[in-house]
Formats: structure tokens, sequence, C-alpha cells
């Protein structure tokens, strides 16, 4: 995803015998315009109509810092208990052959293709504290349903994928010799873990932590249904937008969805330049 | 460090990688395990190296029982055919993690690993590359890394396996004979890996020569290239040409006639003649002696090599002549292997 910033300058790298460079860069450009800057540039335009004084205002509402203070802390946390997480099943899927591994590896897949409002309902049945898990974890003083944490848990539950699947193929590509090596040099096993093959997968491990941030701040569906949606509690940008609109205030509703556009993707950027940069080094 | 391998046999799942392998291996010896691919001699190593677990017999280092002792208590350094270097560590890092990866007690402080390195690039002829990353090396400099690292720890042993494998014609060459140096200068134990029996012959003290997961000789080089102990060892060390003859009243025969070769003390029975085909004497008249029809001819080099049928079942055996020759003109030849050695056919 991050070819281009690693070359360097401006100059057009000579493309190569094989045609079709200008068609396809054509139609790249063409088909991201329609799908991507058109609509973004609606919504900064009708943002921009607001003027600097109203947006500012509207940017440092109370509500507003809270939802997306809401928003991005939690997709910050699913997106680090993913990785933890997500690091493992793609382990546990890749070494060990399991009974039954093929269905499991499928079932990873599954929070791709629910609907979202499928799962929030769901996980909210389930943590709710009457449910199976959240009747357990109340005499802990534990409140996973309506609470921030329950948000946590539709975004852990969303962005599963996308670690598992980023991660996955790169441990598929270890070399064996590369852990013998390590092993007949005199590390341990933690050892060889933690210097010879975690290095190898943090690329992909930051791209999948990437996309299930990224995920995860966009997440309406499910969230909406577990959190309870307090202001300023439990309520995220995402919901915050769409009761805006529900209010007819457009200009609010697009103020908040370009504070959200920026903040991504300037961590999105960053993450970008971290891989770019870290792919030139190891090749 | 003595290394002995006793009655050593391996199963992969219930398929035998090794039969009952014995091997003495001398300290500071300079070994090579060769033999074609699925003879068994990279299982060997492995189990040398601990990076397997014999089913039955032990291996010793020295005194020790190494079966007892994990991977990373043999201290062995091992060098794998496509290197296993870990390439998000600079050069200097992939030498020094061995070091690195020790318990505080025995760990050299930083500065010292660095220095450590750097001498052992030296002597892998690599000065100045302590920055560099594996992605920017060539394939020979890379190898070259991995034995330095594999020499970091001070290895009791040091095993390779395939080293050149993955190199062309001409960088294995040179590797060859700068391994054959660094062996010389450092005095390791060293056992290594390979297909090919010239690399064998020209770097190794002694080769271990090895067909389906069996040993059939150890020697120096002359001993298995002069004195072959069995047809396989024959066939596979150098070029041979073979023939099935029968032994009777010490003699050898090819159907019915007497080829002027005698075999004293040899059971009568069939049995099959081997011979080098450049090591033929070229005969004028035939009595007591191999003599064939040219069926082909090719020329190599400085000599030609000719492809002769022998007898009534017209078998097919290659010799060499010098070019010049005069019966390199001729369409039927007469010889007799010089050298020559006569196994009994197996189960008769």
């Amino acid at each position: 995803m991050t070819t281009a910033s690693a070359q360097a300058g401006w100059r057009f790298k000579k493309p190569s015998v094989i045609p079709g460079f200008g068609l396809t860069l054509g139609f790249a450009l063409v088909y991201l315009t329609l799908i991507i800057l058109i609509p973004l540039s609606g919504l900064a335009w009708r943002s921009a109509s607001l003027g600097w004084a109203d947006f500012w205002a509207i940017a440092m509402d109370r509500r507003t810092l809270n939802a997306l203070k809401i928003s991005f802390g939690t997709a910050l946390a699913a997106a680090a208990v993913n990785v933890v997480f997500g690091t493992i099943v793609a382990w546990v899927l890749v070494r060990y052959p399991f009974p039954g591994r093929r269905i499991v590896d499928a079932m990873v897949d599954l929070p791709f293709a629910l609907p979202t409002a499928v799962a929030g309902i769901a996980l909210t049945t389930l943590y709710a504290p009457k449910g199976w898990i959240g009747s357990l974890l109340v005499p802990l003083g534990i409140k996973v349903a309506y609470t921030p944490l329950g948000i946590v848990a539709a975004l852990v539950f969303i962005g599963l994928p996308f670690v598992v699947r980023t991660v996955q193929p790169i441990i598929e590509e270890i070399d064996k010799e590369i852990e013998e090596a390590a092993a007949t040099l005199g590390a341990t096993r933690f050892q060889t873990i933690s210097r010879v093959l975690f290095p190898g997968l943090a690329p992909a491990i930051v791209t999948g932590f990437a996309l299930a941030f990224a995920r995860g701040v966009g997440e309406y569906g499910s969230v909406i249904f577990i959190a309870g949606n307090l202001p300023n509690v439990t309520e995220i940008a995402p919901l915050l937008i769409i009761i805006r609109l529900e209010e007819f205030n457009y200009p609010a509703a697009t103020a908040i969805a370009a504070i959200m556009l920026i903040i991504s993707f300037v961590m999105l950027l960053v993450i970008n330049l971290l891989q770019a940069w870290s792919r030139k080094r190891y090749g | 460090m003595q290394v002995r391998v006793e009655n050593v046999r391996k199963e992969f799942d219930t398929f035998p990688a090794l039969h009952d392998v014995s091997l003495d291996i001398r300290s500071g010896e300079l070994i090579a395990l060769l033999g074609p691919s699925g003879s068994g001699k990279t299982t060997l190593l492995r189990l040398i190296a601990g990076l397997e677990q014999p089913t039955i017999g032990k291996i010793f280092f020295g005194e020790d029982d190494a079966s007892e002792k994990s991977i990373r208590e043999r201290n062995v350094g091992f060098v794998f055919q496509h290197y296993a270097l870990f390439r998000h560590m600079t050069v200097a890092d992939n030498i020094g993690f061995g070091l690195k990866v020790r318990p505080n007690a025995s760990r050299p402080p930083a500065d010292e690993i660095r220095k450590r390195a750097s001498r052992l690039l030296d002597l892998v002829q690599l000065s100045g590359l302590e920055k560099r990353y594996p992605a920017q090396l060539s394939g020979g400099q890379r190898q070259r890394v991995a034995l330095a690292r594999a020499m970091a720890i001070e290895p009791k042993v040091l095993l390779l396996d395939e080293p050149f494998g993955a190199l062309d014609a001409q960088v294995r060459r040179e590797l060859r004979r700068w391994l054959r140096e660094i062996h010389e200068a450092t005095g390791h134990t060293t056992v290594f890996v390979t297909h090919d029996q010239e690399e064998a012959l020209e770097l190794a003290d002694r080769v271990v020569v090895m067909s389906q997961g069996r040993i059939e000789q150890v020697g120096t080089a002359d001993e298995v290239y002069d004195e072959p102990n069995s047809p396989f060892v024959y066939g596979f060390i150098g070029d041979s040409s073979s023939l099935p003859v029968k032994i009777e009243d010490d003699q050898l025969w090819l159907a019915d006639r007497p080829i002027g070769l005698s075999a004293a003390g040899a059971p009568s029975g069939p049995a099959t003649l081997f011979f080098r085909p450049h090591d033929v004497e070229l005969l004028d008249g035939c009595s007591g002696c191999l003599a064939g029809t040219v069926a082909a001819s090719r020329r190599v080099a400085g000599t030609k090599r000719v492809e002769l049928e022998i007898g009534g079942h017209r078998e097919r055996v290659e010799i060499e002549l010098p070019v010049d020759h005069p019966s390199a003109q001729k369409s039927r030849i007469a010889f007799r292997p010089r050298k020559w050695k006569v196994f009994p056919t197996a189960g008769a």
C-alpha cells in the first residue's frame, strides 16, 4: 500500500516495457476521483461553507470532543487488543495442524460477512448484565454492555480478521531454517520469537493494526447496539453525525466528519510512512 | 572436538532415513558427507547438530553424550544452504546474535561483541560491511556472513549443509579454496554436506560416501577414488564403466572367453567388472582381452571417448583414448583395463 512514498523525488519512474501504463494509471485516477475524491471534497466544501468561527465552535463543543475521544480511543484500544490476539490466532492457524483447523480458519472471516448490527445485538445479549457472559462479570464489578468497554468489545470483534489476514501469510512465509539458525546460535525459544521472528512480522502487524483501527473508527452498526449511546460517555462520533443529520444540522454533521477525516488521514499516513521506511531498510 | 556417531538409526514416520550409521570424526578434521539426494547425508548432519533426534543410537561430543543436550547446549555452528540470515538485522548484528543471546553471566560486553564481529568480518573478507543488511549482499557474501555468524559462538563443531549449493560455479570454486584456508587457520572440526564429488574430494580430509541411508565408505580422496569398496562407490565417484562378467578358476570370463584378468581368491560366480575409462591399455591383437565394435565416439577436450559394444549381448562400455592414437580410427578396438575391480553380483 505504500510503494509510491518509498521512491525518491517526484520524477516518474520509467514504466516497464509491458504496455498499459498510461491506461491503467488513467483508470486508477478516474476511479479514485469518482469513488473517493469527489465525495470527500463535497464534504470539505460543505464544511467550508460554515466559516472558520462556526467550524471551530462545533469542533470544540464538549459533546463533539467527547464523541471523538471515545471513537478514537476505543478504536485504538480495540486495535491494540486485536494485534496481540490476532497475531496469536494467526500463529496457531499456521503452525499447529489440529482437527477442525480449516473450519476455525474460515470462521475468522465471519466478522467481514456478518451484518454488523447482528454482531452488535449478539454481543449486547451476551454482555448485558443479565446475559451469559455479562452475568458472570457483574459480581466481579465489570460492566461491559452500555460502557466504553462494550464499544471496545464490539470493535475487537469487527477488527479481528484484519489482523489475522495480514499477519497470517507472513507467518506462513517464515523459513523454518531461520528458527533453527537462532536455536543453533544459542537463543532460547523466547529470544527466537522476540528478537528474530517478531521483528520480521512487525510490518505486517502494523498494517493489521492500521486496518483494524481504521475499521474501528468508522464502525457504526455494531457499536450503537452495545454502547448505550449516552452523550459524552458512550456516544461515538459516527452516531453524533447521524444525530446532527436527523436534526437537519448539516453543517455540524459535515464538520464532525471533516475532523474525523483529518485525524484518520494523518494517523494512517504516519503508519504508512513508518512501513515504507521499514520496508526500505529490510527489503 | 571429536564427534562419535554410534549406531544411529533415524526414521521419519515409518520411513527410515538412516540405517545403523556409525562414524568417528576426529578433532580438527574437515570431513565431507557425500551422496546423491535421499542418501541421508543432510539427516546425519542435522542429527549431529541436534536439529533432529535419533530414533535409536547415540552421538558423542568428546566423552559427553550429546543426545541428552538440547541444540542450544551443544554449541555447534550450523551454516544453512540458504544462509538463513536474519534480514532485519545488519551484518554485524547477525554475527553478534549468538553472543547477544547468552545469559548475562557469560555475555561479553557490547563493544567486545562489536569488535569480535568485525574481526570475523575481516576473516571472511567482508571488512567494512558491518552496517549492511543481508538484502544488500550477493549470494556469496551472504554465505560468508552466515559462516562468520556460526563461528562467532566459538563452536565445538562447525556443520555446513550444502554450503555452496545455491551459488554459481565461479563463486563456488573461490569459496571452496577460501573455506579450506579458514579451516586451516581456525582448526574447527568441520563437517559439510555436498552432492558435488569434486567439491568433496578437493576440500575434505576424509570423505564419507553415503547411499540410501547407509555409509558406503569412509576414506581420503585417494582411498575412495582408487580403492572403492562397493559397486556404488565405484560408480558414484569419478567416471566408470562396468561389465557383467563371470569368475571361474580365479579368472574373469566374459561369456565363454577369458579376458586376461586374474581374480585370485574371489569366489566363483557372476560378478561385475568396474574400471575407469581413462585407465585402459590399448592392444593390437586380442587373445585374452576385451574387444568391441565402436558404437559411438565423442571428442571431450583432449581425449576421445569411445563407446564399445562388447560380446554377444552387446554390452556397452566407455573408454577414453588420446585423440591421435591409431586405434581411434579403427572400427574395432581391443583393450585391457589397467586398474579394475570386480564385485560379486549381489544375491548370487
